[in-house]
């Protein structure tokens, strides 16, 4: 009997694409588990236990390893910027970090860029050579230039849907993001095979979407 | 910043109740006297040094450094390593004593960490040093030393990961030969252990399909002594050959020892440490998400010194292994309470110190009256009777047995 994995799950929006994903891979998570409000759901038919986390915080609980294994999105990673294992990408909940502004934006004097990821935005901005001053947002990002509060956001773009609709534009496109496997340090060495296996099973159908 | 309050001390550092100080002595006694079973000395340094010596020789990176400035002007670091120090005691101070040297040690050491409260300022270290041989054999000790270290620290189930600097070395400079940045770039990414990162840069590389898959399966050489044979399959490098063969070495003895069944290869593992030339290892263990103990090889660190000497060592987190050990019984033997009034004071002092002689412990108190001798430890049921009846403080119960030499 191997050992049991402890997989962080990122709440919503990815936690719809990876379950997909992992049923694909042919590992049978029951159906009742994307209704339940459940946060801790052991599933020994499949060997796992399931962390149902908040996705900013599915690296902290990594690194920490009270869970082994964890999905979480790449503009996660970069901005709390965790000491786990990057194992795969998985080529889910595919978008992009942008700057984003009005379409009659000219840089001021002094410049305002509010986001939810300041590590990444302030990062983004320095290694440009702009002065900036970043404003961390918790949501609703895209009201800060409308009600000027900030001149530029940066923030993720997945259709461009929001900014359309709120009249705002792309200006530069910082990264590419989609969804990772990422592993405890330990754990990595610990439960190695479970660990090893489960990337491999994942990796075979990964991009056959 | 606002004024702290009395109670507050800075964020990093701990402070160890009897209870925890207990379990961290017993553990380091009992690492300590495994490392004195295998012929290493115990050495201690001061806890502060000079920057411009042990401060640069030490791979800890600056901004991790916690400095200071003397009367003078002069910067000082607190140590954030034993290896470095080491390193200077063995080119000074031993400069006359001949190689090879074992040499041992538990100590406080010092990194600023910026980020949250669980990344320690301050933590402890035991570890052994063995300076001088450059064999594998040097090095396969140093694993079967931390293995029983481990073992009598109280950690029941762990995984030691062994690597080799050089393999990588090697096998980057054959496949993008003198492109340095290129080779860093990669290692950085495996440093960092992303591997998604590394596979991608493998992408943008302009490598031949063979040196791709080559590097890329880098990323799989992990298990057993096969995984040596495979990696040696890989290149004909010379340091790729030299590096593998060593491991080879180390993987025999450590067969020998009986203890390559704790070990796994991986040859991912580059080392956290800049000084580190050749072997490296990691210990992990159920349970403590952090890994336990760290070594390797590091022939260069010397000759910083004036003493160019290979060396080899590890070290345990010896705190990390105290939050998550519960194997380790401590049999804390409870202070008997004398409880004495004024008559029979002298007669209660000459009781207790033959008590002490016989290597009891014994606390005393003054009584005046009957109603005030105390019957048994009462525990903290006394100040909260609601609360649950077995709990205790931090400091557990202060008595055990209770000897009672009054007159009333």
């Amino acid at each position: 009997m191997s050992e049991m994995i402890k997989v962080a799950m990122p709440k919503g929006r990815i936690y719809k694409k990876a379950s997909a994903l992992f049923r694909e891979a042919g590992i049978d998570i029951p159906d009742d588990v994307d209704e339940t409000r459940k946060l801790v759901i052991p599933l020994p038919e499949i060997g796992m236990e399931f962390i149902l986390a908040k996705p900013v915080d599915v690296p902290t609980y990594v690194e920490y390893g009270v869970a082994d294994i964890g999905i979480v999105g790449k503009d996660v990673l970069l901005e709390e910027d965790r000491d786990v294992y990057e194992l795969l990408d998985l080529g889910i909940a595919r978008c992009r970090m942008s700057v984003i502004a009005l379409p009659d934006w000219q840089p001021g004097i002094h410049q305002r860029v509010a986001t939810k990821y300041p590590n990444v935005a302030s990062r983004y901005f320095r290694e440009q050579g702009q002065q900036v001053e970043v404003i961390k947002l918790n949501g609703s990002i895209e009201l800060a230039p409308l009600i000027g509060l900030a001149d530029r956001i940066v923030d993720m773009v997945e259709t461009g849907q929001t900014l359309r609709e709120n009249g705002l534009v792309e200006t530069e496109s910082l990264f590419e993001i989609t969804s990772r496997l990422v592993a405890n340090r330990v754990s990595y060495r610990m439960k190695n095979a479970e660990i090893q296996a489960l990337c491999d099973t994942l990796a075979s159908v990964i991009g056959k979407e | 910043m606002s004024k702290p309050k009395g109670f507050e001390k800075p964020a990093g550092v701990r402070d160890y109740l009897p209870f925890a100080a207990a379990r961290l002595r017993e553990i380091e006694r009992r690492v300590l006297d495994c490392m004195a079973g295998w012929g290493y000395r115990q050495i201690m340094t001061p806890t502060m040094e000079y920057y411009e010596t042990v401060g640069m020789a030490s791979s800890t990176s600056d901004q991790k450094l916690f400095k200071l400035l003397n009367n003078r002007g002069t910067t000082m670091v607190l140590r954030s390593d034993m290896t470095t120090p080491i390193a200077r005691v063995v080119s000074s101070l031993l400069k006359e004593e001949p190689l090879p040297l074992r040499l041992s040690y538990h100590a406080n050491v010092f990194r600023s960490m910026e980020e949250e409260a669980g990344k320690e300022a301050e933590f402890y270290q035991t570890g052994v040093e063995l300076v001088g041989d450059p064999s594998a054999e040097a090095d396969a000790e140093v694993v079967a030393l931390a293995v029983a270290s481990l073992q009598a620290a109280g950690v029941s189930s762990f995984k030691i990961a062994l690597g080799h600097v050089g393999f990588l070395n090697g096998l980057l400079e054959e496949a993008v030969p003198g492109r340095e940045e290129v080779q860093q770039e990669l290692k950085d990414r495996l440093l960092r252990r992303d591997f998604v990162g590394y596979r991608e840069l493998l992408v943008r590389l302009d490598l031949s399909a063979d040196q791709r898959e080559e590097l890329a399966g880098v990323l799989k050489l992990r298990g057993g002594k096969e995984i040596c044979r495979q990696a040696m399959e890989l290149s004909d490098n010379e340091l790729v050959q030299s590096s593998i063969e060593h491991l080879n070495a180390v993987w025999d003895a450590l067969e020998d020892f009986d203890v390559a069944r704790h070990v796994m290869i991986d040859l991912t593992m580059i080392g956290d440490f800049s000084y580190y030339t050749g072997m490296i290892f990691e210990g992990y263990a159920s349970d403590i998400g952090f890994p336990v103990c760290a070594g390797g090889r590091y022939d260069k660190l010397l000759q910083q010194f004036g003493r160019p000497a290979p060396a080899t060592g590890f070290s345990l987190k010896t705190n990390r292994i105290l939050d998550g050990v519960d194997g380790l019984k401590l049999q804390q033997e409870l202070p008997i309470l004398m409880q004495y009034d004024v008559p029979n004071r002298r007669k209660a002092y000459i009781e207790a110190e033959r008590l002490r002689s016989e290597g009891r412990s014994v606390r005393m108190r003054i009584v005046s009256v009957r109603s005030e001798l105390w019957e048994a430890w009462p525990g903290l049921r006394s100040l909260n009777p609601q609360g649950p009846q077995d709990q205790l403080g931090p400091l557990g119960p202060s008595f055990g047995e209770v000897i009672n030499l009054v007159s009333f």
